[in-house]
């Protein structure tokens, strides 16, 4: 089989690819010229990417002095290659800046003022590469920052590090596509070189032949070929018929060996490696010169030039600079198109200032009449007459139409099953449509649209995992977390048993419930008779004073309830007593006043209500510096200033607490016997929105206080502190509310 | 006798098939509802807890248990579609009540941004993320990992100083779209 492909290509017989087409092919505007030396720019912008994959880590800051062929950035991933400064000078920005892409979105860009110097770093010639390792020369190349300059961009060095057997290595100097003459005239002038570069690729590669492709328009370049490798046996120059594209990969490997590469697969997968005539110089530099890629051949043409040519530009030359070198005519038209790269494939740039990279091999300025369609702003598409002249022209035979309807209608698992990843963006079906639909932009949106949903997808899927990595943590935290919980009850549990202080708290707590339902049942059994009074009264003092004394173990709160409760059923009797004997009523509440003055100390004897009144106010503020003391818990981990601001309420209240206290005496000495109950609510009601407006008075003193604590803290934490007070100030209001309601 | 050898063979035969159907039910028992993992993998993997569940598997399940389909606000219209084709059921306008944030923003996607000098390293918003996608420890600076960010919003009501937004990702020509429709824009230097 081999055999035969070498035979067929020593006869010159080739095979075909499916479809193509012979656009007018414009070379001859620039191809009979030789390649021109531009004098230095000014300034260059050299993009920090250049080719497929991401862009290097920065080596130099504004203002440093470079020199021709240092580095500008640092690979540190296969997949980056390195840039270099093209020419002596000065960094004078790095900044975001319009780039070489259809889009014309920026890109971060490093502005070089040139010095005029051109003043090379040291560089170390290679005489031999028969000494290098191959590792060695992979290295240089990639050090060199070379990609690949036929389109693509694919790093080299890749490229040429491959581990598995190579039959064909063939150079691409096929160059199909209309006015571009850049490979045509670097194969004329540099044949040499060329083949050295080749030499290289040989020896890394060791394929078994090396094939030259190049189209039959080329007569010149391939007589300068032929003879640079007449020595070499294993080097055949290929003249290919003309067509486009047959400067395809995978349309040269089938014109070449007869093999279709499969769908999704690349050319390596079935021993074939492709490189472009202008990477092979590139290489030769780079390896044998120790010259890196900072300058490649531009093809400058079209008809609105009055000198269309081809130059040797350096990457970073903005485009405005070659077109004045080549003198455009019409740069007054403002609607004057600008396109990059060839007329099928390229795309028109948004801005002069688009810098030269390493994938740019033509600068094409078409006239009106040269190429009408680049200045019509409308587009003159027209409904599809289904002729099905695009599927002859496929080359990778495909179905244009179908894709067409699909893409306008945003099909794209339709898209995929008609296999729009093969579409090399040619251009041949909307080069033939007759209807002029612009059919590669259809494709080339819904390309976009599918590359942005599979990232999409890969998002989504990546969430989906992180979610569920994060609910099994979350998961097991929480179970860690009852575990340590069980194991802390249990301990609780067993310090109950042992005489500890708290345990003696909660015994406290008990006896004072047992003396509770004692009094009840006294109360009960004996609130008939006259004699019982005075033991109810007994009882009673009984358990104020156990409220009192209550005060200090830890079960405060059951405590006080309690005794409010006591307190309420002593009332009842008391008022049913009351009724019934006025006199005993009399002599017990001279006991219960003895009883707590060590409390409370009354002024008068007969008022009961007032110490009653009393006893409540001093339980409303042991409630409201406990919630202070709630807050001050709450804000324990927070500055010192808002723990002094609590503070303050906590002082606060229990001066609030001692006036109320002070003002129910005085109300209750002047309050009538036959409506004591409802002057001493009237005196909590006071009391309480006396305290609620303190507290909001004290909040809004703890947000200043906090606040004049600025050093430490920003304004924002103040503002958020605040407002959570403010909050916490109203709950507390609520709540002292609900307790007076409660005990009311 | 012909009567009973009939209902003898008949019976024999239907119980063979029944004991042969029994042991397929257990051999070939299908563990998780498939239509789960489906309806899964048509939501958006935000995680937002937009449809008031916590994630986007719990309302999957919901959805195959009978739940409206009409109640993920990032999957919008696209999705409600899928999932009516899928469970059979009619096309239902998005719900509106499970829309959180403005609407009448652009829907390009978003990812949330901390403005560090006002963050005062509450974790908050860690603990709101459901992906994990915010780093920091107390009383530290917190920032976004945008890669891992899904727009989710979910982290920006329990910060107590406001300092998470949401922001656009920019355009870069890694995620640009062609337009044609679009203004061709000249730039002017």
């Amino acid at each position: 089989m081999v055999e035969s492909v070498i035979e067929r290509i020593t006869r010159g017989h080739f095979w075909d690819f499916h479809g193509g087409i012979h656009p007018p092919e414009q070379k001859m505007l620039t191809a009979s010229k030789p390649i021109k030396q531009l004098a230095l720019p000014k300034q260059l912008i050299i993009p920090l990417q250049q080719h497929i994959g991401r862009e290097g880590d920065l080596l130099v800051k504004i203002g440093d002095k470079v020199l021709k062929g240092q580095a500008l950035t640092l690979s540190t991933n296969p997949m980056v290659v390195p840039i270099h400064a093209p020419t002596s000078g000065t960094i004078s920005a790095i900044k975001m800046s319009v780039i070489a892409h259809p889009s014309g979105l920026s890109q971060l860009c490093v502005f070089l003022d040139v010095d005029g110097e051109d003043t090379w770093r040291k560089k170390t010639v290679c005489a031999d590469i028969e000494q290098l390792s191959n590792s060695e020369i992979i290295e240089k190349i990639a050090d060199a920052g070379i990609a690949g300059m036929g389109g693509a961009g694919f790093p080299t060095h890749i490229k040429v590090n491959s581990k598995t057997d190579i039959n064909f290595l063939i150079i691409n100097g096929a160059e199909c596509e209309p006015y571009i003459t850049a490979d045509d005239l670097l194969m004329m002038e540099q044949s040499n070189a060329i083949v050295d570069g080749i030499k290289i690729l040989d020896k890394l590669l060791t394929p078994n032949f090396i094939l030259i492709a190049i189209e039959d328009n080329k007569p010149k370049a391939i007589k300068a070929l032929q003879q640079a490798t007449a020595a070499i046996e294993k080097i055949k120059v290929c003249v290919v018929p003309t067509k486009y594209p047959a400067g395809g990969e995978k349309q040269l490997i089938q014109i070449l060996t007869g093999q279709e590469v499969p769908s999704g697969r690349l050319p390596i997968h079935t021993g074939i490696v492709m490189q472009n005539i202008a990477t092979c110089f590139a290489i030769n530099d780079a390896v044998r010169h120790d010259i890196p890629l900072i300058r490649r051949v531009v093809t400058v043409t079209g008809q609105a030039l009055n000198k269309p040519q081809n130059v040797w530009a350096l990457l970073g030359t903005p485009i405005n600079f070659l077109l004045k070198q080549c003198d455009v005519q019409a740069i007054e038209n403002e609607q004057q198109p600008v396109i990059m790269g060839g007329p099928m494939m390229g795309f028109s740039v948004s801005s002069e200032l688009v810098p030269i990279v390493k994938t740019s091999n033509c600068i094409l300025v078409p006239s009106k009449t040269e190429m009408p369609s680049a200045f019509e702003k409308e587009s003159k598409e027209v409904e599809c007459i289904r002729c099905g002249q695009c599927s002859d022209v496929c080359p990778s035979q495909l179905l244009p139409q179908e894709l067409q309807w699909s893409a306008k209608a945003k099909d794209y698992p339709q898209l995929e099953k008609l296999n729009l990843s093969d579409c090399i963006d040619c251009g041949a079906c909307a080069y033939v449509c007759p209807s002029q639909i612009p059919l590669v932009h259809y494709y080339r949106i819904a390309k976009a649209e599918i590359r942005q949903q599979q990232q999409l997808d890969l998002k989504a899927e990546k969430a989906k995992t992180r979610f569920e990595a994060r609910n099994l943590r979350l998961e097991k935290e929480k179970t860690a977390r009852q575990e340590k919980h069980k194991k802390a009850a249990a301990a609780r549990k067993a310090a109950m048993n042992i005489a500890t202080p708290e345990a003696t708290g909660a015994k406290s707590a008990v006896a004072a419930a047992l003396a509770r339902v004692k009094a009840k049942k006294a109360a009960q059994s004996q609130s008939q008779s006259q004699a019982s009074t005075a033991e109810a009264q007994k009882n009673l003092a009984q358990s104020n004073e156990l409220a009192t004394e209550a005060t200090n173990p830890v079960d405060e709160q059951k405590t006080e309830v309690a005794a409010a409760i006591a307190r309420a059923k002593a009332k009842r009797i008391l008022k049913q007593e009351a009724a019934n004997k006025p006199i005993s009523s009399n002599e017990g509440v001279k006991q219960t006043v003895t009883a707590q003055l060590e409390v409370s100390q009354p002024p008068s004897n007969d008022d009961k209500k007032a110490i009653i009144a009393a006893a409540i106010a001093k339980a409303k503020a042991k409630k409201l510096s406990k919630a202070a003391d709630a807050v001050k818990s709450v804000n324990l981990a927070e500055s010192t200033a808002a723990e002094k601001a609590v503070n303050l309420t906590d002082k606060k209240a229990k001066i609030a607490a001692a006036i109320a206290k002070a003002k129910s005496k005085a109300l209750a000495k002047k309050a009538n016997q036959e409506t004591p109950i409802t002057t001493a609510e009237d005196i909590h009601l006071e009391k309480i929105k006396a305290v609620r407006v303190e507290s909001k008075d004290e909040s809004d003193s703890k947000a200043n206080a906090a606040a004049d604590k600025k050093i430490r803290i920003s304004a924002a934490i103040a503002k958020a502190k605040a407002k959570k007070k403010l909050k916490e100030a109203r709950n507390l209001a609520g709540t002292v509310k609900n307790n007076d309601q409660d005990s009311g | 006798m012909n009567i009973l050898l009939a209902i003898l063979v008949l019976g024999s035969i239907a119980a063979i098939f029944g004991a042969l159907l029994g042991y397929a039910s257990v051999r070939f028992k299908v563990d998780a509802d498939p239509i789960v993992e489906q309806l899964d993998d048509l939501l958006p993997q935000t995680q937002c807890g937009q449809c008031g569940y916590p994630g986007c598997k719990p309302y999957a399940q919901a959805v195959a248990d009978g739940e409206a389909i009409n109640k993920c606000a990032p999957g919008g219209e696209d999705t409600i579609k899928k999932i009516a084709d899928l469970m059979g059921v009619e096309v239902q306008p998005l719900d509106e009540s499970h829309v959180q944030g403005d609407t009448t923003a652009s829907n390009r996607p978003k990812v949330a941004f901390i403005i560090e000098e006002d963050c005062i390293g509450c974790t908050k918003c860690i603990q709101a993320c459901p992906v994990d996608a915010i780093i920091g420890a107390a009383k530290q600076m917190h920032t976004i990992i945008i890669d891992e960010c899904t727009g989710c919003d979910l982290c920006v009501a329990p910060c107590p100083v406001d300092c998470i937004e949401m922001r656009e990702l920019p355009d870069t020509i890694h995620n640009w779209q062609w337009d044609l429709t679009s203004i061709p824009v000249k730039q002017l230097d």
